[in-house]
């Protein structure tokens, strides 16, 4: 089945099977590996994308049912003000160690100082319940978000 | 973790959805946000040969209130709910509800009719549009049907939806009296399937009180014995936590000590959350 979707801002035409989830989609089809795989089944919060703007497990959608939708991938979000400052804080707050969760983390984490600007600790954690990191380093994780968090308020203080 | 192959189609009306599903019989699925049904179709524990997507007919999604109800599209998402995107004149209940469900990415996609339809033992939709007395519209070849959702949900993974019916939406009745809605969720994680979900609603003072137990059983069930020691107005725990253990001697006969507990646990935080609603 043929879709056409707009993957990190260029229209994409692609023959899929109606089986194919997006996870495969973006990495098999597209060579897109930044979304990574990690359970297969909405546990762990590893292959999140956006999907028209909304944090998606790519995992859990299949690619047929993004026909004409619009999807990020980490990959996308490169030059994002958000993702850089980001970037940053989960590098001084040692936020990765294996960094196999971080796409997901990074992209959540975003859609969390979306939805919720400037986030205490204990709303961190809460929003990032579902993403799971098995190296357990949710607290360099939390620190990096929170802080990123303090830095965009700051400097869009009208949000 | 791949699915059997199937063959997928994107309908444009309720009714060619339905000629679809009645045809291809038990071997059709209907999708709409997909988050059960893709990982349980990858995990091969489901298993169709088509594969009907709901998710873009804008029948299923209209929201509207009226003096009487408040009526909720099929395909209204989790979180739509949760961030108000609905009316909630039941106290914030809806909104409440809908943020504990699963993670933000899922409630992205979920939605209250796939909840309703799937008839997951511990969904948290089945429960509180039972305590609300919700009732379900249902569309299918011979017309339109209603139900109400505690009628509806007949066990684990079992409804009263035939071949080619679809769930059009829910007519959630309102109250003349203020509504005071309380709820308590227990599972091992946040986001996780629940153990454990009970929903007081209290409508007015001395009104009618409805106490359902979800996530406890193949469906979920109304505490009698509960409900009537909350409207008689005894403002004790103690009484109320006796009066839940006989409901569910006789609900749960075989529940084991520590499911005793924890579901009594859960109704009496659910009353007190109830009463912190003014």
């Amino acid at each position: 089945m043929k879709i056409t979707v707009e993957l990190n801002g260029a229209k994409v035409v692609h023959d899929v099977e109606p089986r194919e989830t997006l996870a495969d989609f973006v990495r098999d089809r597209c060579g897109l590996t930044a979304t990574h795989l990690g359970c297969e089944h909405g546990a762990c919060g590893a292959c999140t994308v956006v999907v028209d703007g909304q944090v998606t497990r790519s995992c859990l959608v299949l690619a047929v049912m993004c026909d004409g939708r619009s999807i990020d991938t980490l990959e996308g979000l490169r030059n994002n003000p958000a993702m850089e400052v980001l970037r940053k804080h989960f590098h001084e707050c040692h936020g990765l160690q294996c960094g196999f969760c971080t796409p997901g983390m990074l992209i959540m984490a975003r859609d969390i100082l979306q939805r919720l600007p400037g986030p205490d600790a204990n709303t961190v954690r809460h929003e990032l319940s579902g993403q799971i990191c098995r190296c357990t380093g949710y607290t360099g994780i939390v620190k990096a978000i929170v802080a990123a968090g303090q830095e965009l308020a700051r400097d869009t203080p009208n949000g | 973790m791949k699915s059997a192959p199937f063959d997928y189609v994107r309908p444009r009306t309720v009714a060619e959805a339905s000629a679809l599903l009645a045809q291809a019989g038990v071997n059709a699925a209907a999708i709409a946000g997909g988050q059960s049904l893709v990982p349980m179709l990858n995990l091969r524990v489901a298993q169709v040969d088509l594969l009907v997507d709901l998710s873009r007919l804008d029948e299923l999604k209209a929201v509207g209130e009226t003096s009487e109800n408040l009526q909720i599209g099929a395909l209204t998402t989790h979180a739509a709910i949760e961030d108000g995107m609905i009316p909630d004149p039941f106290g914030g209940l809806m909104r409440r509800v809908a943020s504990t469900i699963s993670y933000r990415a899922v409630r992205n996609y979920g939605t209250i009719g796939g909840s309703i339809a799937l008839a997951d033992p511990a969904a948290d939709w089945t429960g509180c549009l039972i305590a609300l007395g919700a009732v379900v519209r249902i569309g299918g070849r011979n017309g339109a049907r209603e139900q109400a959702v505690e009628d509806f949900v007949q066990g684990t993974y079992s409804t009263s939806l035939g071949p080619g019916e679809v769930i059009l939406g829910f007519d959630v009745p309102r109250s003349d009296a203020p509504l005071r809605c309380g709820f308590a969720k227990v599972a091992r994680k946040s986001g996780a399937f629940a153990n454990s979900i009970a929903y007081v609603v209290v409508q007015g003072r001395g009104g009618l009180v409805t106490v359902v137990l979800a996530a406890a059983a193949p469906r979920p069930i109304v505490l009698a014995g509960a409900a009537r020691h909350l409207a008689s107005g005894v403002d004790s725990e103690d009484a109320l936590r006796a009066a839940v253990a006989d409901d569910l001697k006789t609900y749960l006969p075989d529940a084991d000590p520590y499911e005793t507990r924890l579901h009594i646990s859960t109704v009496v935080r659910a009353a007190r959350d109830m009463r912190t609603q003014t």
